[in-house]
């Protein structure tokens, strides 16, 4: 099948608000009578479906979790991009746009950023006439703070809990369709697979996570919105029940799955503590704002303070090495995150870094500057123009713990550290998944009447994806772009009627997951599925993290084929199918993620060049930047499944034409 | 941080279904780092028990940095163990000693019955939300700009604090009474306190206590336990500010 990503003819600014206004509509008399399907209850999934809820059609949502409340967009904290120039610092929708494309490396398709850019300003619109209450300032107007890979201010926040409050009001609108009986929610349920009829995506296969039931249920269109695949390294700071299965399978049944080697490694996340650990921890970029990151200069101060012989606050100023400020005078503290991440790994590799754990990966966070700056300021703007130096660290400390203060309370709990006192121990982890199903303008993926949104999709990242544009892109898929495309493509539906779950592409199916389930209870292995899920994370962070080698990315690929059928032949799931069975629940995830691990090493090897959260070793430049290749390379590498195995993918390219942005070398310094 | 490692008893609600009787079940577990948290050690034991062939124990959990509020039990006698301010995600061994006995049981309240071991059905919560936990705007994203109406720094504040609940069910289970009416409270307020919930102040409040009434929670005694062992920090205020939009509600 050709890709064709349909992006509408016309001048960029113009393609979507002229493209809206000749889709197809559904009229409200007809729309009672056709059913959406949502997966996932992020901002994605439960945007769309209070829009498309509260427009009239029958929606069935789907959340493995207890409550919709609870999907991992509310763990997102610094805040969300949206160009509203209120701090009147030169931003524009353009600007949003091509900071997006620069940050994503040249790799994101141009009209679907644009799109992103043009609806930002409404998302803000539309979350405060919810009630979420952003931060503001004295004058009770929004307040904004400054993210990585942009010299303006337009990230929009509530304290370090920005995902929170967003999810909670789109959970808020979710729950008003719930109530008015527009939503059916499922609650503990997960998606094991989708069912096509004539080619078209009709219905899912779940299973009641409580009962163990296995349930059929139909629709006219399926809107999947579950996320991204970080939870493949086993350690990272996505949610435990984070997965890639409803991703996966609609990728086993059609779907393109694109770009998968493109993995964000965050460069803020508290450093790993032992082998008993089950995730990392984020500190916001928003931290970068204030924190400066260094490690020290001589590499016998480093080996003392790993050996708890010396302390950071003894190293004095000129033996800190600063090495941001110093590699990207630019941009400083507040490049990119990819390019922070590979910073810290570089100095670590040479020696440099200061955690005493297995790998002495770490670097420091340091707010000492900022609370004597911002103590400074406090005492000026308070009248006292000649402060102590004990007013100005008391007033430096009050300011930071009003703009940061659950983000330090999180890290003391965690580390036992006071990062008031302390610099704060950073290293960066995986984080975020620009990869994803493969979709076109409308999200529709090439399954048609599956549409993919948010996290899950690949559409607007490129190859990295900048701080605080996840939550924008997840509600802007789901409040202003799906009820717009997914209507029209509805509207080929209303003489449909009702989709039989009788029919025998349902039954097919469940068989399918039914022996998947049956086959695990009775396969009698000895070991657990946590210890191959550790072992599959081991080797994705070794040979497809944060850097990557052609040497390496075969030898990973043979080792998951390998660990894969290992998994098979030996995981040992107890319990029964009839019954609340988190082992179970976990195996037939860890099943799809030992799959999409290979294909991530397959896709990393195929792109001979470096690229945003893509590092390959063999191409950079002399100090170590990023090399891309874009006569080459220039394309959305999007797979697909052969059919048996997953050796046996198929990659498919789309050229990315780049009309309004020149392409260039991506520069921070 | 030096982390060191402990050996720890621990008795543990277990319960096969909704429907059977449970009891507490002992288990020894050694060699726990104190740099692990609560649920690392639990995922430790249940590696444990699967080794030895046996079943795991069934415990919520998902973010496990402290803001899904899927994470909930009742450890040594206390909703998310014996640290202030924190859930059980974020709780860490060090707060334990080498030979501790540690109670591990599940929340006990009415409204929340038991779906396995440590499970509980905490979907009450999503139906008062349902009865009125929002405002009535269309996602058209075609509202007034968003600087249209300026808040006051300190309201905004306040219902910012309001609305960082986490629903985790800490307050219920803390309550004597089983009342809700700290959750209820913190949603209730935070819409009282900004303009754009002011319009249906009225008919949510009412709702959204009809409901918690037809849940089967308690009511409120001002015993303050909620308060005290609530993860978040959400203030008795809030139940003040709902009790005067109640009364206000009410005679109108």
């Amino acid at each position: 099948m050709k890709l064709d990503s349909k992006i509408p003819e016309g001048h960029i600014s113009e393609k979507w608000t002229k493209y809206k206004d000749h889709l197809k509509l559904v009229a409200p008399n007809n729309r009672p009578k056709i059913d959406v399907i949502v997966v996932g209850t992020g901002l994605a999934g439960a945007s769309a479906a209070a829009s498309l809820g509260e427009m009239g059609y029958n929606v069935k949502a789907f959340c493995f979790q207890d409550s919709p409340r609870r999907a991992h967009s509310i763990a997102a904290q610094g805040g969300i991009n949206a160009a509203k120039n209120y701090q009147n610092d030169g931003d524009s929708i353009y600007r949003l746009f091509y900071d997006t494309i620069k940050g994503g490396d040249y790799r994101a398709r141009e009209a679907n950023v644009h799109r992103l850019a043009e609806v930002s300003g409404n998302i803000i619109d539309q979350c405060v006439a919810q009630g979420v209450p952003f931060a503001r300032d004295y004058g009770g107007l929004l307040d904004n703070r400054s993210f990585g890979g942009v010299q303006v201010q337009r990230t929009f926040y509530a304290a370090g809990q920005t995902g929170q409050q967003l999810l909670l009001g789109a959970y808020s609108a979710l729950s008003r369709q719930i109530g008015l009986g527009r939503v059916q929610m499922y609650n503990r349920h997960e998606m094991l697979d989708i069912v096509k009829v004539d080619g078209k995506a009709r219905g899912i296969i779940a299973r009641n996570l409580l009962t163990g039931e296995l349930e059929r249920h139909s629709a006219h269109a399926v809107i999947i919105a579950s996320g991204g695949y970080g939870n493949v390294y086993f350690l990272s700071t996505n949610a435990m029940g984070s997965n890639v299965t409803a991703a996966w399978k609609i990728h086993k049944k059609g779907a393109y799955f694109a770009n998968p080697c493109y993995v964000q490694i965050h460069p803020t996340c508290i450093p790993v503590h032992g082998t008993n650990q089950s995730k990392l921890t984020l500190m916001s970029e928003s931290l970068r704002n204030s924190g400066r990151i260094w490690v020290p200069k001589k590499i016998e101060d480093a080996e003392a303070i790993r050996a708890g012989k010396l302390k950071p606050t003894q190293i004095a100023e000129e033996d800190r090495d600063y090495y941001l400020e110093r590699r990207y005078p630019a941009f400083g503290n507040l490049v990119p995150r990819d390019v922070a991440s590979r910073a810290a790994k570089e100095r670590c590799d040479a020696g440099y870094g200061i955690e005493a754990n297995d790998t002495n990966e770490g670097v420091y966070l340091d707010f000492s500057s900022e609370i004597i700056n911002k103590g400074k300021q406090t005492a000026y703007a308070q009248g006292n123009h000649n402060p102590s130096e004990e007013e100005v660290i008391k007033l430096g400390k009050q300011w930071i713990e009003e703009k940061y203060g659950n983000l330090f309370q999180m890290y003391q709990q965690i580390t036992d550290e006071n990062p008031y006192e302390t610099p704060m121990k950073i290293y960066p982890a995986v984080h975020y998944t620009m990869g994803g199903v493969w979709v076109d303008y409308n999200l529709q993926s090439t399954i048609p009447g599956c549409f993919v949104a948010g996290e899950a999709n690949f559409s607007d990242h490129g190859a990295n994806r900048l701080g605080a544009s996840a939550l924008m892109q997840g509600l802007a898929d789901g409040y202003f772009v799906l009820p717009y495309t997914v209507s029209d493509y509805l509207a080929n539906d209303i003489r449909t009627g009702k989709i039989s779950t009788e029919l025998p592409e349902f039954a097919e199916a469940e068989n399918n997951v039914k022996s998947q389930i049956d086959k695990f209870l009775n396969n009698n292995g000895s070991k657990s599925v946590d210890h191959f899920h550790k072992r599959l994370g081991h080797i994705m962070w070794n040979k497809v993290g944060m850097a990557r080698n052609e040497q390496g990315l075969k030898e990973a690929i043979r080792e998951i084929d390998e660990l894969r059928k290992e998994f098979h032949e030996n995981v040992y799931v107890p319990g029964a199918a009839n019954e609340l069975n988190t082992e179970l629940e976990k195996a037939l995830r860890v099943a799809d993620f030992m799959e999409l691990g290979q294909l991530m090493a397959m896709d990393a090897l195929q792109r001979n060049e470096s690229a945003g959260g893509h590092f390959r070793e063999e191409y950079q430049d002399s100090e170590g930047e990023t090399l891309r290749d874009d006569v080459n390379f220039n394309f959305v590498g999007a797979w697909e499944y052969g059919g048996s195995d997953i050796n046996a993918e198929t990659l498919h390219k789309e050229v990315l034409n780049y009309e309004y942005i020149k392409i260039a070398a991506r520069n921070y310094k | 941080m030096a982390s060191k490692s402990i050996n720890i008893n621990l008795k543990i609600w277990r319960q096969k279904d909704a429907k059977s009787k449970g009891q507490i079940e002992t288990y020894k577990l050694d060699n726990v780092s104190t740099a692990s948290s609560f649920l690392e050690m639990l995922d430790q034991l249940n590696e444990q028990l699967i080794n030895e062939r046996k079943e795991p124990v069934a415990f919520d959990h998902d973010c496990r940095e402290g803001i899904c509020g899927m994470c909930s039990l009742y450890i040594n006698g206390r909703a998310h163990g014996p640290a202030s301010k924190v859930t059980t995600c974020q709780l860490h061994m060090r707060s334990f000693k080498d030979g501790d006995t540690i109670y591990v049981e599940p929340w006990r309240s009415k409204a929340f019955p038991v779906v396995k071991d440590l499970i509980v059905d905490r979907s009450a919560f999503d139906r008062i939300q349902q009865a009125g936990g929002f405002v009535s705007v269309n996602t058209s994203g075609r509202t007034i700009d968003a600087n249209a109406t300026p808040v006051p720094k300190h309201d905004a504040d306040r219902a910012f604090e309001a609305a960082a609940c986490i629903g985790c069910g800490a307050c219920v289970a803390s309550c004597k009474n089983g009342s809700a009416m700290l959750f209820v409270g913190a949603k209730v307020s935070q819409y009282a306190l900004l303009p754009q919930g002011k319009v249906e102040a009225t008919e949510r409040v009412l709702n959204m206590v009809r409901q918690m009434d037809d849940e089967g929670f308690g009511n409120c005694t001002n015993t303050g336990a909620c308060e005290v062992e609530c993860p978040k920090g959400i203030s008795l205020e809030n139940i003040a500010r709902m009790n005067r939009e109640y009364l206000f509600a009410s005679v109108k």
